[in-house]
């Protein structure tokens, strides 16, 4: 039983307590923090009592602390700005045992492979749920004007209703610009280190070049891509061009230097054309550090286009919209924003790795051998 | 001897074919203007006067090398260094910023680093939202950080600073992750042998590995750092900074200052990436590192 | 006590040598001077012989297999494989050459892997999947088609190289210390295949080696090498029948045969001492 109780159980009760001492001398009108506590309490006695046993130890921590949060969270709607400190002290209890929680669980050394997926993936989510919580909690509880900082319940609303602008927003952006740029920058950056692998003096010149532009603002020439290819997204178009070709031209003559000088010295010795040993040997092996080019693409991609319409698109586009917006201070909407860029970054980035998985599955990296 | 025919020669050919290129380029990009104004003005001018003249217009679309450089000299140069035209001012304002979100973001990549590598709660929670959050263009809140930090009376440094430290954390506390994990088994179960406790394990050789890590991303970082504290310029107004001076150059279509910003942005990037690389190489150097 | 090699008698004794190298050698240029890889090697090998060639490490006996194969070119001498130029064979695919590793591209399967010689040459699909049938059977790994590399173990790879090796037909086979990663059982039972796939196809074959017992095992002749310069200082005739059971490593004629070898070594090294 005594097991039970580390640390992060102990000082749960610990502010618990006082917050229950503070809440009893407290002023009337503020928020209702008793069922919160009581949760918090009940949930971290219970996690103690079953402490032997992990995952119901686990299931105990993540009901008691994310119920108590959800009571915190609806009981201050409404009353903004009203927390006192028993607010704060319950809802750091109720984080104390959500760290409990991935503390027990990071523990697990799960046998089956699904049952390390979920881990993988809850573990994290916890994490990210919480800095919502907090999030919201602090900014409803001290009350911060939502024109500074709305918390996330209400970006959650403004994407929602504002779907529809949203969407005209990515498409502009993002399925124009970014998928137009990202194709052309790509592939000329590819093109070029092939040239620059058959011609060694453009090799020799051209490497160190590229590595230079790595550190170089590029996303400084958006103006003047601006100025040359006007408002719309062809100006942004080419700033991703620019942006993603030395990733890939550096990335790829690398690259194809990865295979070996044995695997090289075997297609000497069948005789093979350039043409045949580059196709059968050497792009199949520069293949994991293509697809890592293409991953760090994705980003500049996005990054480059929104970053280009900061100086003019015609009225629409995510960087548009969250410049704009950010003058009229909406800054709900250049949340949604945010958000909407942030997911359309990660899936555009996962896609990539997908596809990469199923092109290097014999990389080592992957396989995991 | 080796150096000059494997780096120098290709590099300076292939940079002065640029050059050539540019001044091309200028030509065939401000040549429809000169046509015009050479029309109006009902002049026939010879091929090489015209040449000349596409490439001493005072706002050409594209500003040829030498216009370029001679603002650059004559804003670095002959103007007093802390004045609004100077380049000088402009880099230093941003390099301020620049350096400040550097020192803090490197310092805090390395902390989480240090956390993730010790402890198992933090590595599985934390460290997914870091890749993940890598592949998000997180540069899209810079506007929103200043103006919000404006609305409360928060100017200059500050917000600009936050947005380079919050751009330079990411790549040291990947790469401190990597390297602090990058000594081998045997190393590791050698100091076992030993009974070393976990920060002697930390100090005597977690840290010498990472070293090596630390440096190479702290390029990155130095490199994101500027890139943020030029983007976080954009919005203030246009009061200071290389990112200030891009965008007033862009409303009032002075190309050549714009150019010229450009190049005293590129200046300052190689200068910082070069400054981290021989603190590394010092580093290394006095960690007993083979010469490369 | 170490007679000088019969370079002379051999060479009239082969007529329709495989490989004739006269004088070769071959310096490399480094940072530290010039390093004297192989000096004035004199060498004939006929048609269906298992040669091995055996010495400490910087010997050349590697370099000498590579000059054979076109993958170095000599600095002086003469170099024949098939009565032409090394570039000549190598052009016209005239062997099959197995490295240290398996060096099986990991993205391909096993058979897809036998395949990469065949597409590069331009053999038809069919002849091309009736080819990996026949040399997979030849190497005992009927079954593995569909695998990659990395799902087999060491040995399973370095016969599926072997198998590459062959897939083409080439009438001549150069093997560099095919089997020196492996262990020693391992070894022994690969050992016993490639003498008995040589029986079958009546390849000529050339085999780097520097494990004394694998070399006096195999071969019909032996050549002993020796460092600095790298040259040929022996060259030993195996009395050995063609058919050999493992347990003929236990004979006195084995022994007499590895004694040999192990003397020309050892009068190679004492140059240095």
């Amino acid at each position: 039983m005594m097991r039970g109780f580390v640390w992060q159980i102990a000082l749960t009760l610990v502010l618990v307590l006082v917050g229950a001492a503070l809440e009893v001398g407290a002023a009337q009108g503020t928020a209702d923090v008793w069922p919160a506590l009581g949760v918090v309490a009940v949930a971290a006695l219970l996690a103690a009592a079953v402490a032997t046993r992990p995952l119901t130890e686990a299931v105990v921590l993540f009901a008691g602390a994310h119920l108590g949060a959800w009571l915190l969270l609806s009981g201050i709607t409404g009353h903004e700005g009203q927390a006192g400190a028993s607010f704060y002290l319950a809802l750091a209890g109720a984080w104390l045992l959500a760290w409990r929680c991935v503390t027990v669980l990071s523990a697990f050394k799960p046998t089956s492979r699904q049952a390390a997926a979920v881990l993988g993936l809850v573990i994290p989510v916890i994490f990210g749920a919480w800095i919502l919580i907090i999030w919201e909690a602090i900014v409803r509880g001290a009350g911060i004007p939502f024109l500074l900082l709305p918390p996330p319940s209400a970006i959650a609303v403004r994407i929602s209703a504002s779907a529809a602008i949203l969407a005209a927003d990515v498409n502009q952006t993002i399925f124009k610009a970014v998928v137009a740029g990202y194709a052309i920058g790509c592939c000329t950056g590819f093109a070029a280190a092939i040239a620059a692998d058959r011609f060694v003096f453009l090799r020799r010149g051209l490497l160190p070049i590229g590595n230079m532009a790595a550190a170089l603002p590029i996303i400084g020439v958006a103006p003047i891509m601006v100025m040359w290819f006007g408002f719309d997204w062809q100006s942004k178009a080419a700033v991703v061009v620019i942006m993603t070709f030395f990733p890939m031209l550096v990335n790829t003559v690398v690259g194809l230097t990865a295979s070996s000088h044995m695997e090289r010295d075997l297609m000497r010795t069948y005789a093979s054309g350039y043409w045949q040993t580059l196709f059968k040997l050497r792009l199949p092996a520069a293949m994991p550090f293509i697809f890592n080019a293409l991953k760090i693409n994705s980003t500049l991609a996005l990054i480059g286009a929104i970053v280009a319409e900061f100086f003019g698109t015609p009225v629409v586009g995510m960087g548009f919209r969250i410049s704009t917006e950010v003058g009229r201070m909406n800054i709900d909407m250049v949340w949604a924003e945010i958000a909407v860029a942030a997911v359309a970054g990660s899936v555009f980035y996962g896609a990539v790795a997908l596809i990469e998985r199923a092109v290097t599955f014999w990389h080592p990296s992957i396989r995991g051998g | 001897m080796d150096r000059l025919r494997d780096k120098i020669i290709p590099v300076t050919t292939l940079l002065a074919l640029l050059v050539v290129g540019w001044y091309a380029f200028a030509v065939v990009l401000n040549g429809p203007f000169q046509r015009d104004l050479d029309r109006r003005a009902g002049e026939v001018p010879g091929t090489l006067e015209f040449l000349v003249k596409t490439w001493s217009q005072p706002k050409p679309t594209l500003p040829a090398p030498h216009q370029v450089a001679q603002n650059f000299f004559k804003t670095t140069f002959t103007v007093k260094p802390w004045s609004n035209r100077s380049l000088v001012y402009h880099s230093w304002v941003t390099l301020s910023s620049t350096f400040v979100g550097f020192i803090f973001g490197a310092a805090l990549g390395i902390l989480i680093a240090v956390g993730i590598v010790h402890f198992a709660s933090l590595d599985r929670s934390l460290m997914p939202w870091i890749i993940t959050s890598q592949t998000i263009p997180i540069l899209a809140i810079a506007p929103m950080v200043v103006v919000v930090f404006a609305a409360i009376g928060v100017t200059g440094l500050f917000p600009k600073a936050l947005i380079s430290t919050y751009l330079s954390f990411f790549p040291v506390a990947v790469g401190m992750v990597k390297g602090l994990r990058s000594p081998e088994l045997m190393h590791l179960d050698l100091m076992h042998t030993y009974n070393s406790t976990r920060p002697q394990i930390f100090w005597k050789l977690r840290v010498p590995a990472s070293i090596p890590f630390l440096f190479a991303s702290m390029k990155v970082a130095v490199a994101a750092s500027l890139v943020g504290a030029i983007v976080a310029e954009l919005p203030t107004g246009a009061v200071a900074g290389i990112g200030a001076k891009l965008l007033s150059g862009s409303y009032y279509s002075q190309t050549i200052e714009m150019w010229a910003a450009l190049v005293a942005g590129s200046l300052v990037a190689v200068v910082l990436v070069a400054l981290v690389g021989i603190a590394g190489r010092i580093t290394d150097r006095a960690m007993g590192g083979r010469p490369a | 006590m170490i007679p000088e090699p019969k370079q002379a008698a051999s060479m009239a004794e082969i007529k329709n040598a495989v490989i004739e190298a006269e004088k070769l050698g071959l310096t490399f240029h480094t940072n530290d001077g010039p390093v004297q890889a192989l000096a004035n090697v004199n060498l004939s090998i006929g048609k269906g012989e298992f040669v091995s060639f055996i010495g400490p490490s910087g010997c050349g006996k590697t370099t000498l297999l590579r000059v054979i194969a076109d993958l170095e070119k000599p600095t002086s001498g003469k170099i024949l494989v098939n009565g032409m130029s090394a570039e000549q064979a190598r052009a016209r695919r005239a062997y099959g050459y197995v490295f240290q590793a398996a060096a099986l591209l990991p993205w391909r399967t096993i058979a897809s892997n036998v395949a990469l010689p065949l597409e590069i040459m331009g053999v038809s699909r069919a002849e091309q999947a009736a080819r990996i049938k026949r040399t997979l059977d030849l190497v005992n790994l009927s079954g593995f088609e569909k695998k990659y590399p990395w799902q087999l173990s060491g040995g399973m790879q370095q016969r599926a190289s072997i198998a590459r090796a062959l897939a083409f037909d080439a009438d001549l086979l150069l093997m560099d210390e095919p089997f020196g990663a492996l262990d020693e059982i391992v070894r022994d039972h690969l050992n016993e295949q490639l003498l008995e796939l040589w029986g079958r196809t009546e390849k000529t074959i050339c085999f780097v080696t520097h494990s004394i017992p694998e070399a006096v095992y195999l071969s019909t002749r032996i050549v002993v090498m020796s460092p600095r310069p790298g040259r040929v200082t022996d060259i030993i005739e195996s009395t050995l029948p063609k058919e050999r059971p493992l347990d003929i490593r236990e004979t006195p004629e084995f022994l007499a045969i590895a004694a040999r070898v192990r003397d020309g070594l050892r009068a190679g090294h004492s140059y240095e001492d």
